[in-house]
């Protein structure tokens, strides 16, 4: 092994992204039926067990932004009729559809069929507009959230048996959709094989996120983090998807034998509470990094990832409970890593070594930024971290205020820095 | 003798403050902002020199501060005008716990510990509403002058409810209130009372600590320091600088550097 293996993760992580957007043109004329799926819940398992291509609306409309022409496909959607005030994500794509798929990364295919889950509200919206648009079939996944805080229920008990099963009926529907859609009887042992690959990549994943715990961080959560989201989603139950990760527990663990950490000079740990700023994506991170100032976690990589955080291994024996038992556990985390997220950080703040929490709320989603006031107050009361509080968007830049951002992060740096020395 | 200085870059008002070593303020000026940024912090930084009676040569170090801070060219080092309107309020009153800063556009809230630190910041976003913008937006429609704005807001026997969130829409507002044969006074505090209930929003999601320090522009009128104390329950703490407390702040962060003490960081590469 040598420094080669430094920067591997994010090369590779460029080229699948782009092999899934070549692979999502070819769609059409390959005759493969494509599944409209979402970060928190995909059943990607599921669905590639039908061969469906999978495309994540979410996914291509924070490209846009990325990429800088996100105010074109709002606008588009805006003058179709679309609120200034609704989701960035389902008015990007509304005119990536409206454009019959045209994408800065290539032509998105239309939805054979769309699956979505209730961990978030508009989901359901989206999908009734793609439902007008071309009369595909929507299916949708009722997955029960934690309904006491500090009530998660785990297997063995009889609330978690009943959510289960509950879940598992549900599966089944999905299948008997696919089968219609696509024509394939379903093959329960292509399904076992996916779901091993998606337990290898999400053990790597998992091990991929704990290795932040090391000083200096090897990775940043929120700019890395991006990439190795788009992977963990786009590929999962895939062999690459598995090989991805486990390559990168390999890269980040041979940065961390030699001391490379992701910032020259990391004065200050961060967690990172919402979705990220995508408009001024670099910007925004280098206002943090000029003060020496890394992500090390980030709640994005836990909701955005449908809770692949938890490392969750399915049983191979019983595929269809145990995807059911998968499912129920990731996305209820991923809701609660939404909405509950103040335990979750006042446990890391020790064995992640944390300085501080940046809370950014986002004009797009109520869901994910209704609550995270109270989530901070919560924090404040389990832990006296420090923590900063900035509302900007994910894709809308006409919200995002570079020069209130950065006015608001020298403060917190200000703050951290007296703190430190005591003074 | 060993000055310093403060100069807060805002964005509607350049305020520079000179103090000597024992941090007394000797030499102050304030001058509209204007388009050229740059040269508003040397005006002011001038003129507050001459102010004090003394030359630049005798002036240790410069911070500046401010939506422009990175444009004070001559300055040393930067630091932002929450932490230094903090550091000025702790200075002048001790006892600070709050400060409630209400400036041309901009109204903040600091939390700050025992040692002065900042424990908690909130900020105006999207809308200048609650801010001096909207003082000065009921002064050109009512064609009173900024100062009296106060003094004729605290006649007032039934203040008129202004409910416009927006500084621009509000003028419409006011004129209307006119139109239906409203009393000047009485529409004044009105807009006294909707400014100062954005800034108790602002107040709370921070929480209320006493004693409170009001800092910025919107201090010299005392229409407005008599809603914030009836608002908030307590009288706040005005001074005579508090006009100039960034600047103040600013200044005092520089003799902390010169005295060894600043504990604060500067960014990396950042552009002068």
């Amino acid at each position: 092994m040598s420094d080669s293996l430094i920067g591997r993760g994010i090369s590779e992580g460029g080229r699948l992204f782009r092999e899934w957007f070549a692979e999502m043109e070819g769609a059409g004329e390959r005759g493969q039926p494509a599944a409209y799926v979402f970060v928190m819940g995909s059943l990607a398992e599921l669905l590639r067990a039908f061969d469906f291509q999978l495309v994540f609306p979410e996914i291509n409309s924070l490209q846009t932004a990325v990429r800088r022409v996100a105010h074109d496909y709002l606008n588009e959607a805006e003058d179709y009729g679309y609120s200034p005030d609704i989701c960035g994500y389902v008015k990007a794509d509304v005119a990536v559809q409206l454009r019959k798929g045209a994408h800065p990364m290539g032509r998105i295919p239309p939805p054979s069929l769309a699956v979505l889950t209730n961990a978030c509200n508009t989901y359901i919206k989206w999908g009734e507009i793609w439902e007008r648009m071309y009369d595909v079939p929507v299916f949708t996944l009722d997955v029960p959230g934690t309904r006491t805080a500090g009530g998660d229920t785990w297997p063995g008990d009889t609330e978690f048996a009943r959510d289960r099963d509950y879940v598992a009926r549900q599966l089944t529907e999905l299948i008997e959709v696919c089968e219609r859609v696509t024509r394939k009887k379903f093959d329960i042992d292509r399904l076992r094989e996916i779901m091993g690959h998606a337990n290898a990549m999400g053990q790597a994943y998992k091990a991929l996120l704990d290795l932040n715990r090391h000083r200096p961080s090897p990775f940043n959560a929120v700019t890395d983090g991006t990439i190795f989201l788009g992977v963990a989603n786009g590929f999962r139950g895939t062999p690459e998807g598995a090989a991805y990760f486990q390559d990168l527990v390999e890269e980040m663990q041979y940065k961390i034998a030699h001391g490379h950490g992701t910032l020259r000079d990391e004065k200050y740990r961060l967690v990172f509470v919402g979705v990220p700023c995508y408009p001024i994506f670099r910007r925004f991170n280098e206002m943090f990094a000029e003060w020496g100032g890394s992500f090390v976690s980030s709640t994005y990589l836990w909701f955005a990832s449908g809770g692949a955080n938890l490392g969750w291994m399915y049983d191979l024996t019983r595929p269809i409970e145990s995807l059911a038992e998968g499912v129920l556990v990731s996305v209820r985390h991923a809701m609660d890593a939404m909405f509950y997220q103040d335990r979750m950080i006042a446990g890391m703040i020790g064995p992640y070594s944390i300085d501080g929490v940046v809370y950014h709320p986002i004009k797009s989603c109520r869901t994910v930024s209704t609550g995270l006031a109270d989530g901070r107050r919560a924090l404040a009361e389990q832990s006296d971290i420090p923590s900063l509080f900035i509302e900007s968007d994910m894709m809308d830049r006409r919200v995002v205020s570079e020069a209130q951002l950065k006015n608001r992060i020298d403060a917190f740096f200000e703050g951290l820095a007296v703190r430190r020395t005591g003074a | 003798m060993p000055y310093a200085a403060g100069v807060d870059v805002g964005s509607t008002q350049t305020k520079a403050v000179v103090i000597d070593e024992r941090r007394r303020p000797v030499g102050r000026s304030l001058i509209d902002t204007g388009a050229n940024v740059v040269q508003a912090a040397e005006t002011a930084f001038a003129r507050a020199l001459q102010d004090a009676g003394i030359l630049e040569e005798s002036v240790d170090l410069v911070v500046g501060t401010g939506y422009g801070r990175y444009r004070v060219t001559f300055g040393n080092f930067q630091v932002t005008e929450i932490s230094c309107h903090a550091r000025g309020a702790v200075h002048m009153f001790p006892g600070t716990r709050t400060v409630v800063d209400m400036g041309g556009q901009d109204t903040k809230v600091i939390r700050v510990g025992p040692a002065g630190e900042i424990v908690d910041f909130c900020m105006n976003d999207k809308c200048a509403a609650g801010t001096g913008r909207f003082l000065g937006a009921a002064a050109a429609a009512l064609e009173i002058p900024l100062d009296e704005l106060g003094p004729t807001a605290l006649r007032a026997e039934k203040p008129v409810p202004i409910t416009t969130t927006c500084t621009v829409f509000a003028e419409s507002e006011v004129l209307s209130w006119l139109g239906r044969g409203k009393k000047i006074e009485d529409i004044l505090l009105g807009v006294h009372l909707s400014i100062v209930s954005r800034t108790m929003g602002l107040i709370r999601r921070v929480g209320i600590e006493p004693e409170v320090t009001f800092t910025g522009g919107v201090t010299r009128n005392i229409g407005m320091v008599k809603v914030l104390n009836d608002a908030l329950g307590t009288e706040v703490n005005v001074s005579e600088d508090s006009h100039y407390m960034g600047a103040l702040g600013a200044a005092l962060f520089a003799t902390d550097r010169t005295l060894g003490h600043y504990a604060g960081d500067q960014p990396a590469r950042e552009a002068r």
